[in-house]
């Protein structure tokens, strides 16, 4: 019984950690106050509390205005992909499955094309701006596909039919969208920067889009903890130990789906994080799914913001695509801890 | 102790009937074992008792169908064990027997104290103590079929089904987990189905044997009475001598062909 020993101090560390990475997001930046002042004026925000942290109006609303909001998103794009992965590979039981698996990712990606291509000058000045709006419309619309092409077998081909339903929807969305940049290479440019994420231009009014989605996906999967460890057994063991199979992956994977076309909507397509980040998890703290999960929540949150860092401050101002970031990081941290792990069995 | 009763119990896959209108009364606490050769049927009535296979007709435990049952209820009345379980790697033996208490807890419960002292107890009854905290990947052949039937057991259902439960074992690890089951049968007064390969060993720890062949039953009774040469050369094409022991065990020998000249 020593993991629920063990177990007990995953969870604590790693909300430190993101915290950590929260604080640290909002004190470094481009531009604004000196770093250190940033968490006096925090501290100074609280009721009852009076520091003088000595930053301006204008250097606050860089904090508040420009880096938290972008902060709190890239925690909700982690959080969301890390424990969407997690649950997807839990419910296909398939290791290399991540959130895009479905076609979420190609669908979003063939909306925000349309979007584009229709619109040249571009829509974030409009007072809705429709293009975070279509990408999660074409998101879901993929995915609604997928399912009910995919859902015409039983048992365990249904996972399978289903994840070969989502390669062909992605196939032709991503076709689709091909053929649509060959006739206006134009806007090949914009299209691949939305493709490759971006959190920059994220407000609180993005957050506050994705934020209902997020929570419910989330709280959803974290209820289905205990349930994905059963899953293990396989579809028929599980049935025998009294799971409704097909009912439980189903509701699994609305939840995750719907979270991963919202955070897409309004950052692109970060790749790499849905499967780097639970795999970390695992190797560390062990396969259960009821230390997976909010673990990979955490981690995910806290690893996308520190992702996030170096791209705002390095060769500023042109920006390094997140995508690029998440990539060049997760790749080789991967590579050692999967190193260190076989080293040490 | 619970009985289980089958009625006109049929299994149809995509376009084959691997059980034809099965009937058959299992006394409370008794022993049947089915056997038959490959693909008879064995495993698939195994599975529709376990609710893994849709069938019609009725399967009745203590009078009443179990398609009227829930999947939970169900689960807590009928504890299977595969043929070839999955264990998954990187679980623990504790958390694998656990996995047997998930039909009493609610869909998003978790496992109370009762639960993890009653898997305690499974494990030290079943002298598992060694295995609890080893994961589940490094256990031998024998050890994973152990640590299947204490989930089984964790279960607490009144009815046990085994398909082939010794069919990766060796014959001395084969003896222990048929003791294992038999033990345990008397102890909880469990009704067992199992399906057998081993016609030697399913007479001996049966109560009663059926033998089905291509779905229908074609013979039921005692392991005297359903083990003989005759039968066994009909439906399972075999060349066997039957001794009869004078403890009344059945012993089915296969005798090689005469060799041509």
């Amino acid at each position: 019984m020593s993991m629920r020993g063990a177990s007990q101090w995953w969870i604590p560390a790693a909300v430190v950690a993101l915290a950590c990475s929260l604080l640290l997001g909002v004190m470094i930046g481009p531009a604004g106050p000196t770093w250190w002042r940033v968490p006096l004026e925090l501290l100074n925000r609280l009721p009852l509390l009076s520091i003088d942290s000595g930053l301006t109006e204008t250097q606050w609303a860089i904090v508040w205005q420009i880096r938290a909001p972008r902060v709190v998103l890239a925690a909700f794009v982690g959080s969301t992909l890390s424990i969407a992965g997690a649950s997807y590979q839990g419910v296909f039981r398939n290791p290399l499955v991540d959130p895009y698996l479905l076609g979420v990712a190609a669908g979003a990606g063939l909306g925000a094309t349309i979007v584009i291509t229709v619109n040249r000058s571009g829509t974030s000045s409009w007072i809705i701006d429709p293009l975070p709006l279509i990408a999660f419309g074409g998101g879901l619309i993929a995915v609604l596909v997928t399912y009910l092409v995919g859902t015409t077998g039983k048992g365990e081909r249904s996972s399978i039919s289903l994840v070969l339903a989502g390669v062909a929807v992605t196939s032709l969305a991503t076709a689709a969208q091909t053929f649509l940049l060959q006739r206006n290479s134009d806007v090949i440019r914009q299209v691949y920067s939305w493709i490759l994420g971006r959190l920059s231009s994220a407000t609180w009014s993005d957050v506050r889009l994705v934020l209902p989605y997020v929570v419910f996906s989330t709280v959803v999967l974290l209820l289905h903890r205990r349930l994905l460890d059963v899953l293990r057994v396989g579809d028929e063991e599980a049935t025998a130990l009294g799971v409704n199979v097909s009912r439980v992956r189903l509701v699994v994977v609305i939840a995750a789906t719907l979270g991963t076309a919202s955070v897409v909507a309004v950052s692109g397509l970060i790749g790499f994080v849905g499967i780097i980040v639970p795999h970390a998890v695992r190797l560390v703290v062990g396969t259960s799914y009821r230390l997976v999960l909010p673990i990979s929540l955490l981690f995910g949150a806290a690893f996308l913001i520190l992702a996030d860092i170096p791209g705002r401050v390095l060769d500023n101002p042109a920006e390094t695509p997140i995508g690029v970031v998440t990539a060049f990081l997760g790749a080789p941290f991967f590579l050692l801890i999967l190193r260190t792990r076989k080293n040490e069995r | 102790m619970t009985s289980l009763a089958f009625d006109q119990v049929r299994v149809n896959y995509a376009k084959r009937t691997a059980v034809a209108a099965f009937t058959d009364t299992v006394k409370p606490g008794e022993w049947l074992c089915i056997i038959g050769p490959n693909g008879a049927g064995k495993s698939s009535l195994l599975r529709a008792i376990a609710g893994v296979v849709p069938h019609s007709g009725r399967i009745l435990v203590d009078g009443s169908p179990l398609t009227a049952r829930s999947s939970r209820r169900r689960a807590q009345l009928v504890a299977y064990v595969p043929q070839s379980p999955v264990l998954p790697s990187g679980m623990t033996g504790a958390e694998y027997v656990l996995l047997g208490r998930n039909p009493f807890v609610t869909h998003f419960g978790h496992e109370s104290e009762l639960d993890h002292a009653m898997v305690d107890d499974v494990i030290e009854r079943l002298d598992l103590a060694g295995l609890a905290t080893r994961d589940v990947d490094t256990l031998s052949g024998g050890e994973r079929q152990r640590l299947v039937i204490a989930r089984a057991i964790a279960q607490e259902a009144p009815i046990l089904l085994l398909d082939e439960p010794t069919a990766a074992l060796d014959i001395g690890h084969q003896q222990q987990a048929l003791e294992l089951v038999d033990t345990l049968r008397l102890e909880h007064g469990l009704t067992v189905v199992s399906s057998m390969h081993d016609l030697t060993l399913a007479g001996i720890y049966s109560d009663r044997l059926v033998l089905i062949h291509e779905g229908h039953t074609v013979a039921s009774g005692i392991a005297r009475d359903v083990l003989n040469a005759s039968v066994l050369a009909e439906f399972y094409g075999a060349n066997v001598r039957v001794h009869h022991e004078d403890d009344g065990t059945v012993v089915v020998v296969p005798s090689k062909r005469e060799t041509l000249k």
